[in-house]
Order: structure tokens, then sequence, then C-alpha cells
């Protein structure tokens, strides 16, 4: 059995609209092992929920189309499993959250009865009573008392919404969580709270984990491994310690790192990065990050830049592919 | 030495819901300087954002007294409440609601002046909807555009003008970057840094992130269901916090350093508690990992404890 | 002053799109409707109703071809003298129908306008300042609207009498409640943004506040309930001439002339078939309208 748990190779992913074609995902490949949780870090419209939404296969119907490249998740072929096969996977192997907790849930339905449906689909040879426990379980599990299993939505806070979303996304173990944001519409002190929950529950469960979010402190403190999303292309990747610690890094995450109010620095003015995201509807012939960067070089505009590694770190710039280059010149010379 | 330029006095505010009176501010002092910044940090329910629009009066005080350099405008009629809104001003959290769908940006800006009739003409006015956008570092292109046209962050500059245009000197900021992307986040920050220092601005700046407030103030206030639970200069505020409350939400913030990864989280249990006829006794008490007997009996006043570093805690009664 | 903030975006890159003229909302909404193409076809039939209610005279002489009776005529079917052939009467349907457009517009029309202004007093009155005022006055609206419209409007006909000033009055009372409600729902969503607050923050008077920045927010669902709601009208007025209440014979209203027409439906259908074709008509042409109105007053509903 292979480490690799999820791999997307190659993805494109376009919306049509009426009024345009948007390329919202253009040439992703990113790997997840078993039990690791991959950040993956960019602004909005970057794809990042483009991206999972493929992974489910829950992309708008009719608007959204993977164009190109596979996605497998645990040996399944997923960009080309029929609509059944991927209602089976869905909230069984992969389950998703998604940020906005108010919205998550069914406000005529008791919590109770949510957490069970999801039990069932999966798992039609339960008894009742076999799935009552599991309810309770899981509400234990999330920090919530059991008894409240029979309240409805909008008797709980948004904290402990994302509660029984979370419950609901781990009752049937997955092997793969997809987090959209989970915690950006919480206040900072209940965000503590749930990521704590589902780093103790990932654990438990060696669950793997794609943690969607543009907060760089959650991804220190909950992720492996780093991905960073900019207008449909990921341009740099590698573990936490090579995206904090290293000093080698795409230009757009020096912007990132540099737009934040750090606490524990005292900096006049922070240094923020010019203009915006590219407009979707055209496709790049260059880097995407040519007009917002402070290093661009003519050929950034042209060529795409080829993704250079340097162990486990992944940098998509012009600027480290010549460093390459210029290694292997004088490798050759030397010989 | 001069009156400063925003007091509050034991000011309240209490809305009026089935199940009782909701205590949305309560007993709140506080002073700005002129040309200083005030941070208010809390997270929902604290009472924050009402704080700042009863200080401007849109929606009334139940209690206490708020002033004007000085002076009282608790009571002023509609005609001199008026004249004062040119000098206290507001610039909203979100920038999809906070501006008209159906007006432009350049009457989005205009509509202030023609309100209050600080300009008159047609040209005049145009040109200073002009120097507004330039101020802001809007390009000019946009003036006919209509806010949808707009992103986040432009919106959020057209919300800036529209503060600015009519030259006041206190206003009250809501949240204003909380609603954009990072990046735009430190453009619209540095611009508002800017306009402060460069225009001896006075601001009330509220906030439930505790790292951009401690960028931009002068002085931090925390508040809590409603009261003020600590308040000091932001170095002394973030190395020597003193209520637990403030300690938990440093603890809580997740900061972009390996070196935290994993350290021992004293995460705070518990959820906020309900401000509709809170029972007397500290109200942080029932998430407290400091509680105590007294800490029931009575809320506990805010004292000072060194340099210019109020807390309201009975440990330091 | 500085430079420091300068918006540098689109930079290097030109953009196309140019808002340095003033472009009109209202010339947006055309263009965002004239892209819909079932809204435009919509618009196409209601227009064709428009000039026959119009020129209904010109098209064929009121009193000659839809109200004298001529036996001999009776029952013909189509043909090149009539178009749509003859009822039992002998009166030309084509001209019955055309003038029926003329009709059930000017009924549906002069309904939608009564119940809209009053209904609008009402729900602005209960939507901006709430509190007791909005609680009577929808408790009230509340009471007409557990009537069936149908049952209320039978109602005051008979007490009232029939004639098409009563079937209109019958008409509007029914739809005063719904059009309360819409606008005071509108006026609702819009009373607590923010740029509203922000008209207060600098000292916008009430009245302002209504007409520049509530009314032209609040507008959109008004217009496509008012053309969503003649579309019901017409239908309601045929319901009611169809039963025998309302319009007087010999009036050519499409509701009476299907009812006229029932008993000849088996070997003479042309009698109720053109009727009820030009009822379907009206009313899909007007939610049509609708349907593309609201798409093209929010744009963002539709994404």
């Amino acid at each position: 059995m292979s480490d690799v748990l999820l791999s997307i190779e190659n993805l494109h992913v376009t919306y049509r609209t009426d009024e345009a074609l948007v390329y919202a995902v253009n040439g992703v490949n990113l790997n997840i092992m078993r039990g690791e949780t991959l950040g993956l870090v960019g602004e909005t419209g970057a794809g990042k929920t483009t991206t999972a939404l493929s992974v489910m296969r829950l992309l708008p119907d009719k608007i959204g189309k993977i164009e190109q490249g596979k996605i497998y998740l645990d040996g399944l072929d997923i960009t080309a499993a029929t609509e059944a096969d991927m209602r089976a996977i869905r909230g069984n192997i992969v389950s998703m959250i998604f940020q906005d907790p108010m919205s998550s849930l069914n406000p005529v339905l008791r919590v109770g009865e949510q957490i069970a449906e999801v039990l069932r689909i999966h798992n039609d040879k339960l008894s009742k009573s076999e799935v009552d426990r599991r309810v309770d379980e899981l509400m234990e599990m999330v920090g919530l008392p059991k008894e409240r299993k029979v309240e409805y939505p909008h008797q709980f806070s948004g904290g402990m919404k994302q509660r029984v979303v979370i419950a609901i996304a781990l009752a049937c173990e997955p092997k793969l969580l997809l987090a959209d944001e989970p915690t950006t519409a919480l206040d900072v002190t209940i965000q503590a709270q749930v990521l704590a929950i589902i780093r103790e529950l990932k654990e438990m469960l060696n669950t793997s984990m794609l943690l969607i979010t543009h907060d760089l402190g959650i991804v220190a403190e909950n992720c492996d491994r780093v991905a960073v999303m900019y207008a449909g292309e990921i341009v740099e990747m590698g573990t936490v310690e090579d995206i904090f610690e290293e000093k080698d890094h795409h230009p757009y995450t020096v912007g990132l790192f540099g737009s934040i109010p750090d606490l524990d620095k005292n900096i006049d003015r922070l240094t923020p990065i010019e203009g915006m995201m590219p407009d979707p509807t055209v496709l790049q012939a260059g880097c995407p990050f040519y007009d917002r960067c402070p290093q661009r070089m003519d050929i950034c505009n042209t060529e795409k830049p080829a993704e250079v590694m340097k162990g486990t770190h992944m940098i998509k710039c012009h600027l480290f592919s010549n460093v390459e280059k210029a290694a292997n010149v004088e490798k050759v010379g030397e010989v | 030495m001069s009156a400063p330029l925003i007091e509050t006095r034991k000011l309240v505010k209490y809305f009026t819901t089935p199940r009782g009176a909701l205590h949305a501010v309560d007993k709140v002092d506080l002073k700005i300087e002129r040309g200083q910044v005030l941070g208010v940090v809390g997270e929902s329910g604290c009472g924050k954002s009402t704080l700042g629009r009863t200080i401007l009066r849109l929606t009334e005080p139940t209690g206490g007294d708020i002033l004007y350099d000085g002076v009282s405008y608790l009571k002023y009629s509609e005609k001199e409440m008026n004249e004062l809104r040119k000098k206290i001003q507001i610039i909203f959290q979100d920038p999809y609601s906070s501006l008209n769908p159906r007006m432009t940006i350049g009457q989005i800006i205009a509509e202030p002046i023609k309100v209050c009739k600080t300009i008159t003409g047609k040209k005049a006015i145009d040109e200073k909807v002009l120097e507004m956008m330039d101020l802001v570092g809007l390009s000019r292109r946009w003036i006919n555009a209509y806010p949808h046209e707009l992103d986040g962050g432009r919106r959020q500059r057209v919300g800036i003008a529209r503060a600015l245009v009519l030259e006041p000197s206190f206003i009250v900021c809501d949240e204003p970057v909380s609603a954009l992307d990072v990046s735009i986040q430190a453009q619209i920050l540095n611009l508002m840094m800017d306009l402060q220092r460069d225009m001896g601005l006075t601001y009330m700046f509220i906030t439930h992130d505790l790292s951009v407030v401690k960028h931009i103030s002068n002085y931090i206030m925390v508040m809590y269901l409603g009261q003020c639970v600590e308040s000091a200069a932001p170095e002394e505020l973030f190395k020597n916090p003193l209520h637990a409350y403030t300690v938990a939400l440093l603890n809580a913030i997740p900061r972009p350093n390996l070196s935290f990864r994993n350290r021992e989280r004293k995460i705070i249990k518990g959820e906020v508690t309900n401000p509709i006829n809170p029972k007397p006794g500290c109200r942080f008490a029932s998430r407290c990992p400091r509680v105590s007997d007294k800490c029931l009996q009575q809320d506990p006043p805010l004292k000072e404890v060194g340099q210019n570093h109020m807390v309201a805690c009975t440990l330091y009664e | 002053m500085t430079t420091k903030n300068v918006d540098k975006t689109g930079v290097g890159k030109p953009d196309s799109r140019d808002y340095t003229k003033k472009r009109s909302q209202l010339k947006l909404i055309m263009y965002r409707f004239s892209k819909n193409r079932l809204a435009v076809l919509g618009l196409c039939i209601l227009c064709v109703l428009a000039l026959c209610a119009i020129f209904a005279d010109v098209i064929a002489d009121y009193q000659t071809m839809a109200i004298k009776q001529n036996i001999m005529n009776k029952l013909q079917p189509p043909s090149a003298e009539h178009w749509l052939g003859t009822d039992q009467y002998g009166r030309d349907i084509f001209a019955r129908i055309i003038h029926g457009a003329r009709i059930s517009l000017t009924m549906g029309i002069g309904t939608v306008l009564t119940s809209l202004t009053i209904g609008s007093i009402f729900g602005a009155l209960a939507g901006y300042y709430g509190g007791k005022v909005d609680n009577i006055i929808m408790r009230i609206m509340d009471v007409f609207l557990a009537i069936p419209n149908m049952l209320m409007a039978v109602t005051i006909v008979g007490a009232l009498g029939g004639g098409l000033v009563n079937l209109l009055i019958a008409m509007s009372i029914s739809s005063i409640p719904r059009f309360s409600r819409v606008i005071r729902s509108s006026i609702l969503s819009v009373r607590d943004m923010d740029y509203i607050e922000a008209a207060r923050a600098c000292g916008t008077k009430d009245s302002r506040i209504i007409y520049k920045h509530v009314l032209p927010n609040a507008i959109g669902p008004i217009i496509v309930n008012a053309t969503l709601s003649l579309a019901n009208t017409i239908l309601s007025i045929s319901g009611m001439s169809f039963i025998g209440l309302g319009i007087e014979k010999p009036m050519p209203e499409w509701g009476s002339m299907l009812s006229e027409g029932r008993a000849q439906m088996r070997y003479h259908p042309n009698l109720v078939i053109f009727p009820g074709i030009a009822i379907a008509l009206a009313v899909l042409g007007l939610n049509l309208v609708g349907d593309g109105l609201r798409d093209a007053l929010d744009p963002k509903l539709k994404n």
C-alpha cells in the first residue's frame, strides 16, 4: 500500500459562465501522504476551493469542468469515476468542511439527525441503536454534550456549529479531510479550540488533511507541508520548515509574509504586494505573478517558469531556474 | 492641558429584547487625545461596534455621557448634531454593504458634501471628489464606475474617501480591513496610517485582530461582554498582559513562526456567555482559569496598575 | 499629497473598459435584459399585444366587427374574410380578440397601478418605521390575505354590482396586501445596510434617505412583482368573466369568450382555442419579461 493518499496531476479547471470563461486552476500538481496535513495557502481567487471541490467532484454542474488532468484518491481514479462511485466515496473516504458554519447545517433538522444521516448512507447495515450510540460518541469526541443532539442548529453558537460539522465529516472515519477555511468565520479564541479538536481527531484517526487557509499562522501551527497557490497555479511547495525557515522563496511568498503584521516584530510600515491578482478570464502565457513581482524579468512575461526542486522544496520561478542551469553548466565544465 | 478630543463617561447602551435588557456597552470610560489612535479589541459580542456607533450617536446612548473637545453632545439638537457630524465620521467593515449599489463612486463621495452643503457648485464639488480619490490612491478612471465593478480593496478606499470628504477630526474605524484579503489589508492599513499621520486624524480603531491593532494604535482597550477589562499601551499590553482574557486572546493567535508550533497552548475553554441581564460579578468568571469566590460577588472595577495600565480583575484590586 | 499609496493596478496592462464616461444605470439594465433571449421574446409578445390594444380600432372596427351580431355569418371557420372565423353570433373572432387585448391590458394595468400605489404607501411605512406601525399594518394585511383572491373579488363585485370600475376595485383590493408585503420586505432588506447608516452619519434627513438610498434599491423586486401581478390579474379577470362576473356582455373579453364558446367547443373549437391562446400568450409574455427584469436588475442573483 503506497504512502501517497491523494495525487493530483496537471489539473486544469475552468468555469463557464454566460459572460466569460474563467481559468480557475491551471496545471496543479500535488500529493498528500497518509496521515499528513497539507496546507494550501493563497488569497481569494487563487483556486484553492476549486481544487478541493474537484477532488470531491463537486464543481457546480454545467459551469465547472475539469478540462485536463488526473486525480487519484487511494488508488481510485476520481476524474474517471461515475457519479454513483463518487456518492459512495463522499462522506466515507473523503469529507469536506466549509467555511461558513451558519449555512453548512440544515436549519430544520436536529443536529443528531444530521450526523446520523451520513452514518446511515454509508453503513446501511447498522441498527438504529448502533447509529444512536455512534452519534453520541461523535458528539463527545468533538466536545459537545450528547444531550444536545436533539437541538437545532440555530441553538448553537458558530464554534459549536463548526464542531457539529466536524462530527459529520469524521463520522465515517474518512481517509482524507478537506477543510476549506474552517475557522475564518470564527472568533480567534474559538478558532483555537476548533483547530485543537481537528488536530486531536486527525491524530486519533490518522486522517490526512488538506487545510485551505490564507492565515500563515494557522499553517505554521497545523501543517506538515505547505503549498502556496496563486492565480490557479502552485508557485511554491515544501515542508513547513522549507517554507518558514529556508531563505529562498517565490516572490509571492515573500510578499505574503511581508503583508502580515507580526506580533513579534516591530515594523513601521507593512510591505504589501502592489496591485491585484490578474484577470482569471485571460490565460497567462508567462508567470501569473509578473505584474506584481518586484523582481520580474523579461522572460517571466513570455515563458512559464519550470518547477525547480531543491530536495523537498519546490519553487516555480525563473529566478531559481537560472541557478539550477548555472550549476549544471559548471558541472559539465568540470568534467 | 487641553481636553481630550473624544471622551466617554460611564457610557451605557442597553437593547431591550423580549428576554430582557441586552447589555451591549456597560459603563465604559475612555479618552482619546487629539492625533492619537485608540485600538479597541475584542471578539464578537463584546460591544466594540456598538461602542463606536454610540459615540457617533448613530444609536442613542442609554446612559452616561459623551464629550467632544470637552463639551458634552449627548443632548445636542438635530441641528447641532448635524454640525458636529462634520467632525466625527465612520468607516465601515463590509465594503460590499457600505456603498449604495445604485450610485457611482463619484456620487457616493460627493453625497456628504451635498447633504451638509460644505461646498457648493458642481465644478467645486467635482474637484473635491477627484482630490479625495487621489488622496486615497484611487485611480481617477473609476469615478463613474459602480461599486459592484470594484474589488473589496478599492471599495474600502471609496469608504475612506467618503469618510474624509467632510474633513473630520475623528474617525471611528469599524473593522475596516477584516473583510479584505491579506495583501490588500496591508495596503489599506498603510494608507490609513499615512493619512492619520499626515492629516493629524484621531482614530478609534475597532478590530478583533490583535496583530493589526498593535501596529496602528497608541493605546489599546480590550473589551469583553460590554466592559473594558484591560487597557494599556501596545508594548506594555503585549509584554505584560494581566487580565486572563487578554492572556487567552494572545495565546489563541496563531503565529507564523515554527518556534510556536508545539508550545503548550493554554486554550481557553467555553464560550462567551449571554449579555442579557448579566448577573453581578466578573463576566469572565465562568471561563477564567484563575477564578475565585470573590469574583462572583461584584463587578471588579477598573484599577490602574503601573504606567497607564488599567485592569479590571479581583487579583489586582 | 502622497504618492505612496497610489493605485498601481493595471500598470502595464491596458484595461479596455473606460469608466470615465458616465453610464446610466438604466442603459446597463436594458443591456443586460437584451442579452436574455427569453426575456426579449416575452417583450416582443407584449409589444404585439400592446400594439393590438392601442390600434384596435384601426385594425378592426369595434361596432361592426366585434359587437354587431350577424346571424347569417355565424360559426364560420377561418377564412380570408374572417381570419379566425366567427362565433355563434356571427361576430369576427379576430376582431374580438384584438379588442379584448385592449380591455385586458387596460384593466390589468389599472389594477396593478392602483394596488401598487396604495400597497407601497402601507408597505413603506411598515418597513421603514417598524415596531407598532409595522405590526398594525401587517396584521390588517394578513386579514385580507387570509381571504382567497377570487372569493374576495366575487364578494365585492356581488355587493357593488358588475361593471368595469367595480371589477377594478375588487381586483385592486385583493392585490394590495401582496404589494405591501413586497415593498415592506424590500425596504427591510435595505434599511439595515451600512450605506444607510453612512448616510445618517453625515446627518441625511429621513426623506432623502428614502428617496435616494432606499427606494432605488428596493424598486427592483417591486417592478418584477408588478409585472408578474399583471399576468395574474389578466388571468383573474378572465376567470371572473368566465363565471359571468364583472365584464358585461357583449364586451369582447377573452374569458367571457371562453365561457360563451364552451357550448360550441366540440364542432367549432376555434371559438375557445384562440381566446385561450391569447390569454396564455399574454401571461407567458408577462412572466418572461418579469423574470428577465429580475435577472437584469440584480445580476448577482444569476451567478
